[in-house]
């Protein structure tokens, strides 16, 4: 092998292909597809986020979209009582201020759920992140000041320096530096001691403990920062969007980012991000064919878990395997 | 305090609580002796309330239509077993998860294509549709009193069955070890299938007993899953008294929280900040309960033995 193996080029062409094509669609004219690019590379932010603990941690968390919205919903609120007043502590348009409450809101429930939710492993991990999503989604469904579940139109985009988010290529670049920057974050996590401890409790937990290691401050670590990262993207998403809405953190919307890593590889940094292409893609194709386009995506999908093997990733490095129980 | 208001509430959590277990004890059993977690059971609960709503149309009788449901969920049950769920068994959690999510995709749409995208009704014969007075000025509708009947019959029957028959013997002895019971002579595929066919039945039949109260609508099966999950949480997965009891407390906790916690915060807080908290709080209750007993007990109150 040479300095960048095949996982190494894919990374490559795919990410100049993300940073060029989508200007250059704009210029001729195509802004659709800008738009299309930007919730792709936000939607892949959150996909990495959860593949650090999904496929490295092993942690099969399926709620990892309440994290995207406590993101937007720290954006949308200071905004909502900057315009409508109230709560004058929070109103604010200002970006820093709304991505540290992002960060601080997200950290501090992955800490608080995380802390609860990795005393547990396996299936019942699965089924109780599951909840804990459910309950933000239900939290944020019955404030009807925010909208309740019609959600809530943001008057104005987060104010930055230097950077407009009023200007589609501007927010489609910064989300696209924080995509690089979030790829980058777990590429050394996942190759520093810290990384090697968390695979490492991935595939022999007891034996770490035996070798002194608290695996489960770890994991805790981990999931808080995978927590933060999908917060982050949050926050992009409620910009992009102008709006929020329970939705955006609904059930479904973890099963899709899971759908994403899976898709595309799990435990590979790039691997997300290719599932989150085909899924933007495969969605707006599928769209545009039928409003019932749920129905071949769910076949596929389960085509996929039947067939498949191990994503488009294990497709490209030629190694992919089912996921196979290492206990039977 | 209003007690009337709180013996009829105490009686909708009651109701509320044995339907969750109708939906709970599938999902357990399912897991319980197949280690299959399946996503797609609210959406099997949802079919159920839509195949007897036509039904009832066709028949005219409600009754008759969920006589002629039940073999439909169970034909259900079997083939989303035959063709899905039994080339899953062998793989890991996450797979079942994906599969059964794509699973709920074609059912939550094939239901839309098929009944559209508004709710049905389903009207009740007269003699379900009235008001029994209990006493004094407690009045409550006769289907509830049905419904909480049901699910204590069904509750009852499941327990003899699991306990004290030769199937449920089966199934007790699959759930500690799958290839001891294979390697004895039984037909462990089949037996799978009918637990699966089993789970299906008893989902439809809390979608066909809450379809009159609610109509049959697209979204109650993702609505109904989570709180099953919740339930089969708190109360160990696996378990079937763990799910009946959870069942119960969660129908309660949730049902009085709703109408309640707004009385109860009012007597330390301001009016205002009573109003505006307690529906929040009481919309996260169950969570909070369910974090709360994890805290303490991670594998819930009655964990099965261990395999």
């Amino acid at each position: 092998m040479g300095r960048l193996g095949k996982a190494g080029w894919v990374t490559l062409i795919v990410m100049l292909a993300l940073l060029i094509l989508p200007p250059v669609l704009l210029w001729s004219g195509n802004e659709f597809y800008l738009l299309l690019a930007t919730r792709l590379v936000i939607l892949a932010i959150a996909a990495v986020s959860l593949n650090l603990i999904l496929g490295y941690g092993g942690m099969v968390s399926f709620g990892h979209a309440a994290f995207i919205g406590i993101g937007a919903y720290a954006m949308g609120i200071p905004v909502y009582h900057e315009f409508y007043g109230g709560l004058p502590g929070v109103a604010s348009t200002n970006g820093f201020f709304q991505l540290a409450l992002a960060v601080g809101l997200s950290a501090l429930f992955a800490l608080i759920t995380g802390a609860i939710s990795l005393r547990t492993k396996g299936v019942y991990f699965l089924m109780i992140t599951m909840a804990f999503g459910q309950m933000v989604f239900f939290l944020f469904q019955s404030l009807s000041e925010y909208g309740g579940d019609d959600g809530l139109v943001i008057e104005q985009r987060s104010e930055l320096p230097l950077v407009s988010f009023d200007n589609p290529l501007s927010l489609y670049l910064t989300s696209y530096a924080v995509l690089v920057a979030v790829m980058l974050l777990v590429w050394l996590i996942v190759n520093s001691r810290f990384g090697m401890v968390l695979r490492g409790a991935k595939g022999n937990d007891q034996r770490l403990i035996t070798l002194g290691y608290n695996t489960y401050l770890y994991r805790l670590t981990a999931y808080v920062i995978a927590g933060v990262i999908a917060g982050v993207a949050g926050f992009l998403m409620a910009n992009f969007a102008s709006f929020i809405s329970p939705d955006m953190m609904g059930w479904s919307r973890s099963g899709e980012l899971m759908f994403m890593v899976i898709l595309g590889g799990a435990a590979s940094v790039i691997g997300p991000v290719l599932g989150a292409a085909a899924f933007v893609v495969i969605q707006e194709v599928l769209s545009s064919w039928t409003v019932y386009w749920h129905l071949p995506f769910g076949i596929m999908l389960i085509l996929i878990v039947l067939y498949g093997r191990g994503g488009v990733m294990g497709i490209i490095s030629g190694r992919g395997s089912a996921h196979r129980r290492p206990d039977e | 305090m209003d007690y009337t208001l709180l013996f009829i509430q105490t009686l909708n959590g009651v109701q509320l609580g044995l339907l969750l277990f109708l939906v709970a004890s599938g999902l357990t059993l399912v897991f319980g002796i197949l280690d299959f977690v399946n996503l797609a059971h609210g959406s099997i609960y949802m079919i159920g309330a839509f195949v007897c709503a036509s039904l009832t149309y066709w028949s005219g009788n409600f009754l008759i239509a969920v006589v002629l449901s039940l073999p439909v969920m169970a034909v259900l049950g079997y083939l989303i077993e035959r063709v899905i769920a039994r080339r899953l068994y062998a793989r890991d959690h996450l797979d079942h998860v994906l599969g059964t999510f794509g699973l709920i995709l074609v059912m939550d749409t094939s239901a839309h294509l098929i009944w559209g995208p508004e709710g049905i009704a389903v009207p009740l014969p007269d003699w379900l549709n009235g008001q029994v007075t209990l006493f004094a000025d407690v009045v409550v509708p006769s289907f509830r009193l049905l419904i909480i009947a049901t699910g204590l019959t069904i509750a009852a029957g499941l327990f003899w069955l699991v306990n004290y028959t030769r199937l449920g013997m089966l199934i007790r002895a699959g759930a500690s070890n799958r290839t001891m019971v294979a390697a004895l002579g039984i037909d462990i595929k089949t037996l799978f299938s009918l637990v699966f066919a089993l789970g299906a039945v008893l989902a439809g039949l809390a979608g066909m007993l809450v379809a009159p109260i609610t109509e049959a609508s697209i979204s109650m099966g993702g609505e109904i899953i989570i709180t099953a999950f919740v339930v089969i949480i708190v109360g160990g997965i696996g378990s079937m008294k763990g799910a009946f009891i959870a069942a119960l407390m969660i129908g309660l906790i949730d049902t009085l929280g709703r109408s309640f916690l707004g009385d109860i915060f009012q007597l330390f807080m301001s009016q205002d900040a009573a109003e505006t908290s307690a529906p929040a709080i009481s919309a996260m209750l169950i969570y909070i309960i369910m974090a709360a007993v994890l805290a303490v007990r991670p594998q819930g109150l009655f964990p099965p033995k261990v395999r």
